[in-house]
């Protein structure tokens, strides 16, 4: 089971809340960091050996001798990577290329030939022998995260676990789709505030168009009748657990520490929460 | 020669546009005749990323030698100097007072990209 904690804003607690999922389920469930842009759980998961592998893409070189600027790449590229300059010829820009290789197959006269260029890293490591992380890293001034997202997603498992928990990117656009897009259920993190409704309802909206199950998780909860939980009363969205705004918890956190630090107890629920995103995914126990 | 601006309207009269790739069209003037053409720019206006390099390769392909902007990015700045054409800057006036001056050569050259790309 692939389960993606998202959130639509940012900061409202998906790696807060993943982190402790991951740490209270060790013994069947591992952690991938998607959030490649800005990776954070590493730092509240330390330890391990890191194994790194490159995550690389092709973008389009030209060789100038065989090009006729006939102008089927750059009328084809959907991301105006390649632009003719006139007579000086054509002009590739690898940093808006996404790595679809179609210019080179729509290229007539072979000009265009595959150049490989680093797009990210994925590290992966243990933590005491039985948590594995996985982090997405996109390298800095790479547009394509979605590519860095789905290697990290697809790097090999180092110990076998029946759940596999992505910490989503925030937003709702291509790097949280690509992420969500591979999940059997979606948790959504947010906060009581407008803003987190706000982009709560986005996320909604676009795990919807997926056709994704999905459940929310209020974090810096007042309790059961915060804004949050009565906007998810109104709306009919399952609430799958609060968690409170403690000065305990916040501390914790910024000490690097992780929920379960902070209030050993919760480590019960969250195993008692994913038995129950589990049976509602796949109609039985994790075995 | 053929100059091209970006533009808010579709006749001399109108006023330069304050964006490059975003502007809805280009004119482009035969500074000779002062006839000039119209490209329409949608599809690169809601680009999602490049618009300042499809709008100058659409103005090269128009047979401009010169382009007269408020700003010019990072990118677009690269083709227009690649394809050798002449990138002068102004304020946003009407076009046919930007061809007098223009004419009487008093435009600046721009020097280098004034604006950061808004790629991602």
């Amino acid at each position: 089971m692939k389960i993606a904690v998202a959130s639509g804003k940012g900061g409202t607690g998906k790696s807060t809340f993943s982190v402790a999922l991951a740490l209270a389920n060790r013994d069947r469930a591992r952690l991938v960091d998607c959030d490649v842009e800005e990776p954070n759980a590493h730092l509240f998961l330390r330890g391990g050996e890191s194994t790194s592998t490159p995550v690389w893409a092709s973008v389009p070189e030209v060789d100038a001798s065989l090009c006729d600027a006939c102008g089927k790449c750059t009328s084809f590229c959907q991301y105006n990577a390649l632009a003719l300059a006139g007579s000086a010829g054509l002009m590739v820009f690898p940093e808006l290329c996404h790595d679809c290789g179609g210019c080179i197959l729509v290229c007539p006269n072979k000009a265009l030939s595959e150049r490989k260029v680093l797009r990210g890293t994925i590290e992966s490591r243990v933590i005491d022998g039985t948590l594995e992380l996985v982090t997405g890293r996109l390298e800095v001034g790479s547009p394509s995260a979605p590519t860095v997202i789905r290697a990290a997603i697809e790097n090999p498992p180092a110990l076998r676990r029946r759940v596999t928990i992505f910490d989503a990117p925030p937003g709702t656009a291509c790097s949280f789709a690509s992420c969500v897009h591979q999940a059997d259920h979606c948790v959504l993190v947010t906060d009581p505030t407008p803003f987190g409704l706000h982009d709560l309802d986005l996320a909604i909206e676009a795990i919807q168009g997926m056709s994704k199950p999905f459940s929310v998780v209020i974090n810096r909860s007042n309790g059961d009748d915060d804004l949050a939980s009565r906007h998810c009363r109104r709306r009919g969205i399952p609430v799958l657990m609060r968690i409170p705004e403690r000065r305990e918890i916040a501390e914790c956190y910024s000490n690097g520490g992780s929920l379960l630090d902070a209030d050993p107890s919760m480590g019960e629920r969250l195993r008692a929460l994913l038995d129950d995103l589990h049976f509602h995914v796949s109609g039985g126990p994790i075995l | 020669m053929k100059i091209a601006f970006p533009a808010t309207g579709t006749d001399l009269s109108c006023l330069l546009d304050g964006r490059f790739g975003r502007a809805p069209r280009f004119l482009v003037v035969d500074s000779e005749t002062n006839s000039y053409q119209t490209i329409e720019n949608d599809g690169n206006a809601d680009a999602s990323q490049g618009a300042g390099i499809q709008s100058a390769q659409a103005v090269i392909a128009a047979g401009a030698t010169a382009v007269v902007s408020v700003h010019f990015g990072p990118k677009a700045f690269q083709v227009f100097e690649k394809a050798g054409i002449k990138t002068l800057q102004a304020d946003i006036a009407p076009i046919s007072d930007l061809m007098d001056k223009f004419r009487q050569g008093v435009l600046p050259r721009m020097q280098g990209p004034d604006k950061a790309g808004h790629a991602g």
